[in-house]
């Protein structure tokens, strides 16, 4: 099997460490080999969080520029910020609701529109799932769950070695039974979006 | 049950490198774990920690990484198994001690783990701490992978035991924090009682015993050899007249390149994983194979060196490169790419490159790491500001308070090294005539800001130090310190008084600050800073992000009120909370973020930020 490479890319408190360890334990309990290494240092002072998930034979975990199968963002600015990991054939998919870092507030630059990201993306990479991934989240009942959202996009891609069947036993197992539900429900809201993409 | 004290063999976890290393030493046996928190080792001593009541494993957050070292390698010399855990930078700290207890040697195996951190993601160096190995005679081991991590610590401390002495497991950050899949092996049921029997003319490290340790240390060292030319751990892999040396997480990119430029059936691999003392004639040995060879190691040129002197004395005169224009750089971590393109262009093969997208997209506004909305240390540095403006010089510490170094805070005029602060605090006074205000946070002063403290009040130095107490060690993920009394943890430890250390050492002058209450704190501070002599300050207001671990918070939030804003925006420009946004024109408060520090309607000039009430 081909190493698939996927870089995920968040703003501090969105949960992507968490989104990539349910990829780690579904892919482990699918026999498929996986290394995960994540950059998290001072993560919760509102930095970037960056983790990189390789699915398949590859010995390395991390993944370099222009090296990206999958890149997926949870922030839109983020996302263009760690663009360079794709090639033009990588896929992109990423929420378009935009968290603006306090340097826009005082002033040291400005936040650029969300539509121009999107053409700026799309005219570089050339496949793109963009979408509100945190009204969904809302939509499953908290933006807490914008993770779980973003972990269905993913799915519905058809590009991991891991059923969506899979990665929802997964959640059931290792995330929080009082969640369950909108966990769940958060995972197919972002399923159907880029399945219909994709198909 | 915890499920990294599982006693099932074969077993397959999804583990974090610093897991993994829990999991050897507890298959190990271990009886005896310690640390100084400090990323990228942190997990090793919060996974202790979190299984010490159930494992049986005695556990510490030590003072600092000396101390730290002190209690577990006495452990062990009391025969008992001992791990410690530290960053690269921390066994700076305990390198006195490490140097000569490889004379004095252990009984029962004895581990430290020095996390590495290339490419400074969370460190303020990137030094290479194999180069410990050579320094103090000790045996290094390397992982290239986290089951091996776990492999290598159980590993560690048969070595140590068999050859009685400490043994160094040197990660990086790329195995600290990275998850991969281990398989658990049984759980060795060891004595976690050990015993001291008295030998002080052994024991006692004055001149005349030194001088015969020093020889054992010495013979130890020869043993150690003789088991790295053997080890599992330093193996040849594929064969050809080129030759890569590779150690640690670049044997991973290694592997991957050649697979990539299909180079595997001309290209021999040694993979060094006992790394100190290196394997003499197994590096010998692959020389004499080979025409060229390419070394690609992170950082210093260690085994660089090591394999070119062993290359002499076989008069063998092959080039042997590694770090070089056009080759490896000693600056920053690897990549996959990087080392495949140095392998393609070292060894003239074409290398097949996926181009990047390029990131030609102009002024993306930075996303820096800032002081959390609620941060106490906010508004010390905001009262610091007021009182005193850009005055005096600021010299800071190691801790989340380091990120006061930005704009508009500007609190940190310089920072190198936990403790620093007071001690160039004086040194700075000293040499320019002005007044020095010196940073340092509670779990730093405990670790090495109280020498600093004493030296400044023996020496007479004009200088303020400013203790800001938030009960906890934040910035690695709210580990105690010695003045966290640890109740609420389920533990007994008691909490040291900051206030009784300082006046009982004859400060003249020491106020408690509440930094909330804004103007009484600038109030203090201009009496403190005023004061002729060594002044210290504590501020003291609990982590609100370690607060909310153990207690609910009532959720109180702010509006700015725009019928009385007239937009001055004293708010965003002084205190540049990240619960501020602007709304077109507008400050704005996000509520999500806001946990009601009042700080912001403090300084508001209109008095235009009001408390929300329910429903509003």
């Amino acid at each position: 099997m081909d190493t698939i490479r996927i870089v995920i890319v968040a703003v501090g408190g969105q949960g992507n460490l968490l989104a990539s360890h349910l990829l780690g334990e579904a892919a482990l309990a699918h026999e498929v080999p996986v290394q995960i290494s994540e950059i998290h240092g001072m993560a919760q002072r509102g930095g970037v969080v960056e983790s990189s998930v390789l699915l398949g034979k590859a010995r390395s975990n991390v993944i370099s520029s222009g090296e990206a199968d999958i890149l997926v963002g949870f922030e839109p600015l983020e996302t263009l910020r760690a663009i360079g990991k794709c090639n033009k054939d990588s896929m992109v998919i990423y929420n378009t609701a935009p968290l603006p870092p306090f340097t826009v507030a005082i002033g040291m630059g400005v936040y650029p529109p969300v539509e121009e990201t999107v053409e700026l993306i799309r005219a570089k990479v050339s496949k793109n799932i963009a979408f509100d991934a945190s009204s969904l989240a809302r939509q499953a009942g908290t933006l807490l769950s914008l993770n779980m959202v973003m972990l269905g996009a993913l799915a519905g891609t058809g590009m991991i070695p891991i059923s969506a069947d899979m990665l929802k036993q997964t959640i059931g197992e290792k995330t929080k039974k009082a969640f369950l539900e909108m966990n769940l429900k958060a995972f197919d809201l972002g399923y159907s979006v880029s399945a219909g993409a994709v198909n | 049950m915890n499920e990294l004290l599982l006693d099932s063999p074969e077993k397959k976890m999804l583990l974090l490198g610093n897991e993994a290393i829990v999991r050897g030493a507890i298959e190990a046996g271990v009886a005896v774990a310690t640390c100084y928190p400090g990323t990228p080792s942190s997990e090793i001593g919060d996974t202790f920690f979190k299984i010490q009541k159930e494992s049986g494993v005695y556990f510490e957050y030590a003072i600092n990484e000396k101390v730290a070292m002190e209690v577990a390698a006495a452990a062990a010399l009391a025969g008992v198994r001992a791990i410690c855990s530290m960053k690269h930078v921390g066994v700076n700290v305990a390198a006195d001690f490490l140097m000569s207890l490889a004379y004095e040697g252990v009984k029962g195996g004895f581990v430290l783990v020095s996390a590495d951190d290339p490419s400074m993601f969370s460190s303020q160096n990137e030094q290479d701490n194999r180069i410990y190995g050579k320094f103090s005679g000790l045996p290094v081991l390397e992982p290239s992978s986290i089951a091996e991590a776990k492999e290598m610590t159980r590993y560690a401390f048969e070595l140590s035991e068999m050859l009685q002495e400490p043994v160094i497991l040197r990660t990086t950050t790329r195995i600290n924090h990275s998850t991969g899949v281990v398989a658990l092996g049984p759980i060795a049921r060891k004595n976690h009682l050990g015993t001291f029997p008295k030998e002080p003319l052994r024991n006692t490290l004055i001149p005349s015993v030194s001088t015969k340790l020093h020889k054992l240390l010495l013979a130890n060292y020869d043993k150690a050899a003789g088991q790295s030319d053997t080890s599992p751990y330093n193996f040849v892999f594929g064969e050809g007249k080129w030759g890569i040396i590779t150690s640690g997480i670049s044997f991973n990119y290694v592997t991957d390149a050649l697979q990539d430029l299909d180079l595997t059936s001309r290209v021999g691999v040694l993979r060094i994983g006992f790394s100190h003392p290196l394997p003499d004639k197994m590096i010998k040995d692959f020389i004499a194979k080979c025409d060229k060879i390419l070394i690609a190691e992170e950082l210093e040129p260690y085994l660089e060196e090591g394999v070119k002197v062993k290359a002499q004395e076989i008069g063998s005169v092959i080039p042997i490169r590694g770090k070089g224009e056009g080759l490896f750089s000693r600056a920053y971590e690897f990549s996959p790419s990087m080392v495949r393109k140095v392998i393609a262009s070292y060894f003239g093969v074409d290398c097949p490159d996926k181009e990047a997208v390029s990131v030609d997209v102009p002024n993306i506004p930075q996303r820096p790491p800032n002081l959390c909305a609620g941060c106490p240390h906010r508004a010390t540095y905001a009262a610091m500001r007021q009182a005193c403006g850009d005055e005096p010089i600021y010299t800071n510490d190691i801790g989340c308070y380091t990120l006061g170094v930005l704009p508009p805070l500007s609190m940190s005029d310089i920072s190198i090294c936990m403790g620093a602060s007071i001690g160039m605090g004086a040194g700075l006074g000293k040499a320019t005539g002005r007044k020095v205000v010196s940073f340092i946070g509670d779990s730093t002063f405990f670790h090495a800001g109280i020498p600093g403290l004493i030296n400044a009040l023996h020496n007479g130095h004009d200088q303020t130090v400013v203790i800001m107490d938030n009960g906890t060690t934040s910035m690695t993920g709210f580990q105690p310190d010695p003045g966290t009394a640890m109740e609420n943890m389920g533990f007994n430890n008691l909490g040291v008084s900051i206030e009784a250390l300082v006046t009982g050492i004859g400060v003249k002058h020491v106020a408690v600050v509440k930094p909330f209450k804004f103007k009484k704190t600038v109030e203090q501070i201009r009496e403190a800073v005023a004061f002729k002599g060594l002044s210290v300050i504590i501020s003291r207001e609990i982590c609100p992000m370690y607060e909310k671990t153990f207690k609910k918070q009532e959720k109180r939030s702010y509006f700015v009120d725009h019928g009385k804003c007239k937009n001055h925006r004293v708010c965003l420009n002084t205190l540049a909370c990240p619960a501020f946004y602007l709304k077109g024109e507008q400050v704005e408060i996000d509520d999500s973020s806001c946990i009601g520090c009042t700080l912001c309607v403090q300084v508001c000039p209109e008095n235009a930020i009001r408390l929300k009430k329910i429903g509003e």
